[in-house]
């Protein structure tokens, strides 16, 4: 069965000549020499005046990316990255500012037109505003302002770019980074261990709940740069952080490379709940520019019932390759997989997850959701695993896919590998699972087949985008009507 | 990562050896033959680092090439013979194949149903029977190393004909018996073309001595024109050292149907492909695939379904049971090309895992490039439930039997599909043989 008309026209107003975002601010730029050279990695790390270890932690990850070679095996083509023509490091040539007033206001004025709150907003007469968000916004390779800092410290949260971390947090840095995603991962990650500008360290102490939610606002402006963020959260003992995460980019002919590495820890009974937007330019109707967004997202349950929870919307970038993944080390750990990926005009999305069960009695829940239209193609590519010593490991995983016009593709690639009797692991397609008792309860109320079924179907997805934190409600809003009539499994 | 080049395996240049010794002395052109080999020679054998064979890692378990066996004696063969269980108490015509040869004399080439007509392969072959210009029926099989290397090596096998509007009820048997003390292998071939609005019902037995580590390699080619109708129930019994490989490529024309079942059991490592081409439009299939495995053993069912025109109808069951320290592999890919709107295809694999040690990997994708269709695929992986457990032995069964019973419940889903009687009992048969060999 088609796509309904309702769910054509809401992915038509988000298609590629629909974006928003696509402006350019002209501010004076610092930038490297182009290219990637060891000195550019040492003028790197001199920039952001790093420890020792620091930059000998990148050049060993350069040396070890020359002997690498690019992945072929997602289902994307793309012409070859010159990765000798490209700047590493680009920043506002204007001085780290101390307070807002410092900043420079062409810069400013960008987050004004994306949004982003940068000012905090002060309570009034003794009234906290609601859904307050403390916000590090980076701008190319620097984090321009990052605000609540203070208010953050007195709850022990540490939030600060990453850069800023390493002066100031060396120890625990240290610690954690590279821990997740290993300097050799793969190609992209040994890129960005190399060459990692800004992005966010975020520490939460034990028993804290974060006092509010955490964002990063990620921009890329200048010509001919590659963006590569390195964001790290640890959430210690029994603590809770719900992060999220935005991007966007100009429009322009060519394309531009975004290869970041998230590591989150979560150790024993805490819970990091992980929000993406992502709305990078994805290029236009000809396929011309767009960026490619090739990033390594991975979490860390490495504490007894300790929980990870991904949840993404994809609309942007004219190539993903990223795939959010939970490691679920700890007895009695949580993931989770929440995503609704749309694919319009030439766009080329290949993502999924991947939840490795290690530990005992560890459950995972995969929900998948991508809609491709144009002359895109939609792939999701996931991994499930249950290990030896991986005793009653639970996986729920649901995807489906909808396709609008004859002209685009949607594609589904499954692993599921299970080395444990006693783990039980079920993949299924959603539209042939609707329970029989919730059709006949609907029809019995005079509703048609097709209405009761879009209704079931529809209140399963609100359980999805419900995991999106309010801010980032508005920006699904759009999306939680697409229906899943016509879902071809 | 760096580039790497793999050294040749002994059994890689075992391959080419042989092949240089055989080309000239095996039927038929020696350039198809030739263009089959360069090209399984230029990949290798596969390993886990190529995706098709991410968990079937054929190169770590063919260590040697084993020599071609020769045709044996009319005295060894009968002897063989004796011993072949597969379909023995189905009422069929049957073409016996001892060691990957055609065996005149324990077949019923004289006595074939009406509208059947068979050739040898290596009298096909010699002769160039036009037939033999429709092997490879599915174009994406020629890029299988495993199909390649049964183009090159092929010695015997038989072309099937069933007449335009044939509705033949005789099932015709295909025998394959291995024999033998020293390790050997075998390339058979078999091409079924069923003309429009033919009915025709095949069965493939094959089965082989425990202890001899002999390497199998056969391919049934089908084509099944407008209307026709092919059953096909295979049976792998293969002897417990054998490293036996499979496949089958079937076209379908427009209204056609094939119900193809596979039922393993045997071999210490087993690769079973389909192919299916859904050619004409409104053409349906039944794929279903039954696979039973105890210590040390590797089963892989690879399939892949092409919907290339309109209102396609696939249905894939896939039920594996693993005991022991067992492999069970299932990948499936259902294309659904641009032009197959309409299509329905589902595709479902469930394991049950009996011990601690079993594996089982599945991958089932699915490729859809038309807006209008339906497409589903499913995948379970569990031990026993429990409660069922409890149930059967509240009622006084020990728990052996009721683990039995609901063994043969969960295989017997597969073994609905089969619609021949004789050849559906036959198969619970071997699930029953199985289970008791497990006690």
């Amino acid at each position: 069965m088609p796509a309904v008309q309702e769910t054509i026209d809401r992915v038509r107003a988000i298609d590629v000549d629909q974006y928003k975002y696509g402006f350019e601010t002209t501010i004076e730029m610092e930038k490297s020499e182009r290219g990637l050279s060891e000195d550019v990695i040492r003028f790197i790390s001199a920039k952001k005046d790093e420890p020792e270890w620091m930059l000998e932690w990148r050049l060993d990850a350069y040396r070890r990316w020359l002997t690498m070679k690019e992945p072929e095996w997602a289902r994307v083509s793309y012409d070859k990255i010159d990765y000798d023509n490209l700047y590493y490091y680009a920043a506002p040539k204007r001085k780290a500012a101390q307070s807002l007033d410092e900043i420079d206001p062409e810069i400013l004025k960008t987050y004004e037109k994306l949004g982003i709150p940068l000012r905090e907003v002060e309570a009034l007469e003794g009234i906290a505003p609601q859904n307050r968000v403390a916000v590090d916004a980076v701008f190319d390779s620097v984090s321009v302002a990052t605000t609540f800092k203070a208010e953050l410290a007195k709850a022990g949260v540490i939030f600060m770019p990453i850069s800023e971390a390493l002066r100031e947090h060396p120890e625990l840095v240290r610690k954690y980074l590279g821990s997740v995603v290993p300097v050799t991962d793969n190609f992209f990650a040994t890129l960005n261990s190399a060459v990692f500008s800004d992005g966010s360290f975020v520490y939460i102490p034990p028993g804290v709940r974060c006092p509010m939610e955490l964002s990063t606002y990620f921009r890329i402006n200048e010509r001919d740069t590659g963006q590569f963020e390195r964001t790290l959260i640890i959430a210690d003992k029994g603590s809770y952080v719900s992060y999220l995460e935005g991007c966007t980019a100009p429009r322009r002919d060519d394309n531009q490379l975004h290869a970041a590495v998230v590591e989150l820890v979560a150790l024993d009974d805490a819970e990091i709940k992980y929000s993406t937007v992502q709305n990078w330019y994805p290029g236009d109707a000809q396929g011309r520019g767009g960026i490619y967004n090739f990033v390594t997202k991975r979490g860390d349950c490495r504490g007894t019932n300790s929980k990870i929870s991904w949840t993404q919307v994809e609309t942007g970038s004219a190539i993903t390759w990223k795939y959010p993944s939970c490691i679920l080390r700890g007895d009695g750990s949580q993931g989770e997989f929440y995503s609704i990926a749309v694919s319009n005009g030439m766009q080329q999305v290949d993502s999924g997850t991947k939840m490795i069960h290690l530990g005992k009695n560890t459950t995972s829940r995969i929900i998948s959701k991508g809609i491709s239209a144009g002359r895109s193609q939609n792939t999701y590519r996931g991994l499930v695993s249950a290990h030896r010593k991986a005793t009653n490991a639970r996986n729920f995983t649901n995807c489906d896919s909808l396709l609008i016009g004859d002209q685009c593709g949607a594609h589904t690639v499954p692993y599921i590998e299970s080395k444990n009797a006693t783990a039980v692991f079920e993949h299924e397609a959603t539209t042939s699972k609707i329970s029989e008792e919730q059709l006949f309860y609907c029809q019995q109320r005079g509703l048609g087949e097709e209405e009761a079924r879009a209704l079931i179907v529809n209140g399963f997805v609100r359980d999805v985008l419900q995991q999106l934190p309010m801010e980032f409600a508005v920006e699904a809003q759009k999306l939680i009507s697409i229906s899943l009539e016509g879902s071809v499994g | 990562m760096a580039d790497i080049t793999t050294l040749r395996t002994a059994a890689e240049t075992g391959l080419s050896k042989l092949f240089e010794v055989r080309r000239l002395k095996l039927p038929g052109s020696a350039i198809a033959r030739e263009e089959a080999f360069r090209f399984f020679e230029a990949a290798g054998l596969p390993h886990r680092r190529v995706e098709a064979f991410k968990y079937t890692d054929l190169r770590a378990a063919l260590r040697e090439a084993a020599p071609p066996a020769e045709a044996p004696s009319a005295e060894a063969a009968r002897e063989a013979v004796k011993t072949a269980k597969g379909f023995a108490e189905a009422e069929a015509a049957r073409l016996t194949f001892v060691n990957g040869h055609l065996v005149p004399a324990l077949s019923d080439l004289g006595a074939l149903p009406a509208g059947v007509a068979v050739t040898p392969l290596t009298e096909a072959l010699t002769d160039g029977d036009p037939l033999t210009q429709r092997f490879a029926p599915v174009a994406q099989a020629n890029e299988n190393p495993i199909y390649q290397l049964n183009t090159a090596f092929m010695a015997d096998g038989a072309l099937i004909r069933v007449a335009a509007g044939a509705k033949v009820e005789r099932p015709l048997h295909l025998r394959f018996v291995a024999t033998g003390t020293e390790a050997f292998s075998t390339a058979t071939r078999t091409l079924v073309v069923l003309e429009e609005g033919a009915e025709f019902t095949l069965f493939e037995s094959h089965e082989g001595p425990g202890g001899v580590a002999y390497q199998p390699n056969d391919a049934l080619d089908a084509i099944v024109a407008d209307g026709a109708v092919l059953r096909h129930t295979r049976l792998n019994a293969e002897g417990a050292q054998a490293v036996a490989l499979s496949t089958i490529s079937v076209r379908l024309g427009a209204k056609s149907h094939i119900e193809t079942v596979n039922v393993a059991a045997g071999a210490v490592f087993s690769r079973h492909q389909i192919y299916l081409l859904f050619a004409g439009d409104d053409a349906t299939a039944a794929v279903n695939g039954a696979t039973m495995l105890g210590d040390g053993q590797l089963a892989d069912s690879t399939l892949l379904a092409d919907h290339a025109a309109v209102g396609g109808v696939s249905r894939e069951q896939f039920k594996t049971v693993i005991d022991g320290d067992a492999t069970g592999v299932f990948q499936g890919k259902i294309i659904v090309q641009q032009v197959a709107q309409k299509t329905d295809g589902k595709m479902k694999s469930d394991c049950l895992l009996l011990s601690d040690e079993g594996q089982m990997m599945n991958k089932p994708e699915l490729e859809i490039f038309a807006d209008d269709v339906a497409c589903g695929h499913g995948a379970t992986c569990g031990a026993i439930d429990d409660d069922l457990l409890f149930y059967l032995m509240a009622r006084g069964l020990p728990r052996p039997e009721a683990e039995g019973l609901l063994v043969q419940a969960f295989l017997g889903e597969a073994l609905e599909a089969i619609t021949h009687e004789d050849a559906r009992e036959a198969m619970i048969g071997v699930v029953e043989t199985w289970l008791a060999g497990r006690r």
